[in-house]
């Protein structure tokens, strides 16, 4: 299809689907924790404005738990469908980790989402509280392990290669690699960020429309205030994951920076826009800050990293594609801490809930956490490539045998299906959002069943919603 | 080690296999009887009957998928490439009939058709290839050097298209008598009515499986013909043949649970039958799961972490299952 190769049509399918997937779990994760802080303000203060805002965001949470879930059924097959040779090698260490993660997200759902969701009339306050804040723990369990799966692809380390295959030797080294913390902090940040600017987005929108009541004030006070505290530790976060990468991952830094090559002597440029050729290796139309790339990775105004010349050219990266995606990424985070200072000053001034123009703004920067995040995500796996795992495995020598035809049908398939299934997931999520949270709102059905029957998540949300939008 | 890891990982592999048959089956099987029900009321009650348990049901799968590869990752990669065109299709249909089940209680009534011609379609779709997957493993894959060697099409050959076709008949039978133990009145009669010439068909299918396998495959032959062998695995066909001529009874005489549990038994037998025939590989005809297992280290850290959260599981899906008792009424508005 396209002319495109059989490598590049099995990673396209694999980043089509996980693109898709991992926009649920980072909502779930950023949610999960946003229904503790909510629950824990309602018993220490008694204000009803926060049950009001846990029905109504755990309904929410509810519709993009269940979409998490559906679209994970595909990641535990897909390694093995598409990255039979991956799977065969690496196994022995990503399944376990894997198979961890599955294990942790059903015995959370299994234990304590049921009682969170539909328990809130049948145990008490206290018990309830504890079971949403055990789903939270779940939820960062769960990322936990993946992380550390995916982390151990970029940087592996603790294990030996037996009979061509790994095997792990020492398990601690191989969680505890050395990108996990720095990607487990940058993850987890990212889906707290990404929740806050979707929560507050909700809020303003309900605001600009008029719908001005004491429920949609706070969930949009409190969005920004996490906006204005998590997105600068996010960038402090961001600038040591870098260094780290610098660190075990240097062409993906080069490749990110577009930088070839050294000057003897001098300190490397930051490049604020440019378009990096693979082939003539230079970064073409460069609109550069002189000494700014050292002083950001090597904190000195004459530091020299390797620029991506340096490197055989079968093991570099797509600089183009780096290069446009981490500066979308940065530039988000920049408007992400433009929203949040501003934010603050309009508190001040006490024109946060009225100011229209702003109100746009963080209605605009809903979905910007997300693409962020995903920005990200390309970012750092595409900086992986040639290597699978790497510098051990490439991912030329990871991919199934399928014909590129196999490849670009059930592309096709998938793009229809997925398109079409969460497309109308988000729309019916949005729909929700749409309705805003109402006051002693007895919408949530499900927990006035009287009697005491398993449920789906799903069934936590209303029934008068049609998903299909119009 | 004294401790054979691979054949504890199988056991529970094997045994969480076995769950999804189960417990899927049925429920697929309700979509597969859709099309066969016209009533809107009585297709209500039919949902109604699965929903509060349909989505644990899929855990299994998922479980079984991460398992797989922790445990048996060659087996995983070689099964999983070799099935990709079946195992893709199921996948999309299992997601196309999961979301359309959960819309369906969402869906304004215009919509509502839309969304049950989804769920059943999804639901053909998914067991299809489920068949035809377990075909495709019955007849075995082609492996060199430790990955899959065949082509994209392998799995498509006439015995796999035939246990396609039979696996809808068997979870059609699973969706039949389970709705006979949990409804009541009309549909509960029609079902008795249906679940009678899914019982024949179904029992030619097993037998012809029965038959066809030994005689294409010499090793399963030996493995059930020679002696003593033939005597030890002479309880299956004849627990077979008395499990279909009870269920047929059952069917007819009014029983409510029973015709469920002899569908499972029947379903089990299947499943000892098959285990039988391939013990003890895991990617048929040569690799077995000690070949395909991984290094110790990978499969000890593992298990930790699955007998200790999957004794939970089971107490939580035993308990969604027991609150769930009784029938389900029509027009009883919960989901």
């Amino acid at each position: 299809m396209f002319g495109l190769t059989a490598l590049e049509l099995a990673r396209m399918q694999f980043g089509f689907t996980v693109s898709f997937h991992i926009i649920f779990p980072a909502i779930t994760i950023g949610l999960a924790s946003y229904l503790v802080v909510l629950e824990g303000l309602w018993l220490l203060k008694k204000d009803e404005v926060y049950r009001d805002l846990y029905r109504f965001w755990s309904a929410i949470f509810a519709v993009n738990f269940a979409m998490g879930v559906v679209s994970g059924l595909v990641m535990a097959y897909e390694f093995g469908t598409n990255w039979s040779f991956f799977s065969a090698f690496a196994g022995p260490i990503t399944g376990p980790l894997l198979a961890y993660e599955v294990l942790t997200a059903f015995f959370l759902e299994a234990g304590f989402l049921g009682v969170a969701l539909f328990g809130r009339n049948k145990v008490g306050p206290g018990l309830h509280f504890f079971a949403t804040a055990m789903v939270a723990l779940g939820t960062l369990i769960s990322a936990t392990w993946i992380l550390a799966s995916n982390s151990w692809m970029q940087t592996p380390q603790g294990f030996e290669i037996v009979d061509g295959r790994v095997v792990p030797v020492d398990w601690l080294k191989v969680i505890f690699n050395p990108s996990f913390p720095y990607r487990l902090a940058h993850m987890t940040i990212a889906a707290f960020l990404s929740t806050a600017l979707f929560v507050g987005a909700a809020g303003a929108w309900h605001l600009m429309r008029g719908n001005d009541n004491p429920r949609v004030r706070k969930m949009y006070s409190m969005a920004m205030w996490m906006v204005l505290i998590a997105a600068p530790i996010q960038i402090v976060v961001g600038d040591a994951h870098g260094l780290n990468t610098l660190e075990h991952q240097p062409a993906k830094i080069a490749a990110m920076e577009g930088h070839w090559r050294n000057e003897p002597g001098a300190g490397v440029p930051l490049i604020l826009f440019g378009l990096p050729d693979m082939e003539k290796e230079e970064t073409r139309y460069a609109i550069e800050i002189p000494r700014l790339g050292s002083l950001v990775l090597t904190h000195s105004l004459d530091g020299q990293f390797k620029g991506l010349s340096e490197f055989d050219a079968k093991d570099r990266p797509n600089s183009l594609v780096l290069f446009w995606s981490f500066r979308i990424m940065v530039g988000l985070g920049m408007l992400m801490l433009l929203l949040g200072v501003v934010g603050l000053l309009l508190r001040w001034k006490r024109r946060l809930f009225s100011h229209r123009l702003f109100l746009r703004f963080a209605t605009l920067m809903g979905p910007s956490g997300l693409i962020a995040l995903l920005a990200g995500w390309y970012t750092t796996e595409i900086g992986r490539q040639p290597w699978v795992v790497y510098g051990v495995m490439r991912t030329e020598d990871a991919v199934s045998n399928h014909s590129a035809l196999a490849l670009s049908a059930t592309l096709v398939v998938f793009v229809v299906v997925y398109l079409t299934v969460f497309g109308l997931g988000i729309s019916y999520m949005l729909k929700l959002v749409g309705k805003g949270p109402a006051e002693g709102q007895r919408h949530d059905g499900a927990s006035e069943r009287k009697t005491m029957r398993p449920a789906r998540p799903l069934s936590a949300a209303p029934d008068d919603v049609d998903p299909i939008p119009g | 080690m004294g401790i054979d890891l691979p054949l504890i990982w199988a056991i529970i592999i094997g045994v969480g296999l076995m769950m999804y048959v189960v417990m899927d089956g049925f429920d697929l099987g309700i979509g597969i009887l859709f099309p066969f029900v016209r009533d809107r009321e009585e297709r209500d009650t039919m949902i109604n009957s699965v929903a509060p348990v349909w989505d644990g049901n899929e855990t299994w799968l998922v479980l079984g998928g991460a398992a797989m590869l922790a445990a048996f990752p060659v087996a995983y990669s070689v099964i999983l490439s070799a099935l990709y065109l079946p195992l893709i299709f199921m996948l999309v249909g299992l997601i196309w009939r999961g979301v359309a089940f959960e819309f369906r209680f969402k869906a304004d009534e215009g919509h509502k058709a839309f969304w049950d011609k989804a769920f059943a379609w999804g639901s053909y779709i998914a067991t299809f290839c489920q068949g035809i997957a377990l075909g495709s493993f019955i007849n075995g894959f082609k492996v060199e050097n430790g990955a899959y060697s065949g082509g994209l099409l392998d799995w498509l050959t006439p015995f796999s298209v035939f246990t396609g076709l039979g696996l809808l008949a068997a979870y059609a039978l699973l969706g039949a008598t389970w709705l006979v133990m949990k409804t009541e009145g009309k549909l509960q009669a029609d079902m008795r009515r249906i679940g009678k010439p899914i019982v024949l068909v179904l029992f030619v299918v097993i037998v012809a499986v029965s038959l066809w396998t030994p005689l294409a495959h010499e090793a399963i032959a030996r493995r059930w013909f020679a002696l003593p062998n033939m005597v030890f695995f002479s309880p299956v066909p004849i627990l077979v043949m008395l499990s279909t001529i009870a269920l047929s009874g059952t069917l007819a005489n009014g029983s409510h649970a029973l015709p469920f549990v002899l569908t499972l038994t029947l379903l089990f037998l299947g499943y000892t039958g098959l285990a039988i025939s391939m013990w003890p590989n895991i990617v048929p005809p040569a690799m077995s799961i000690w070949d395909a297992a991984s290094p110790p280290q990978s499969l000890g850290f593992a298990l930790v972490g699955a007998l200790f959260i999957i004794p939970f599981i089971l107490a939580y899906t035993t308990w969604s299952y027991y609150v769930f008792r009784g029938k389900v009424k029509a027009g009883e508005g919960y989901h």
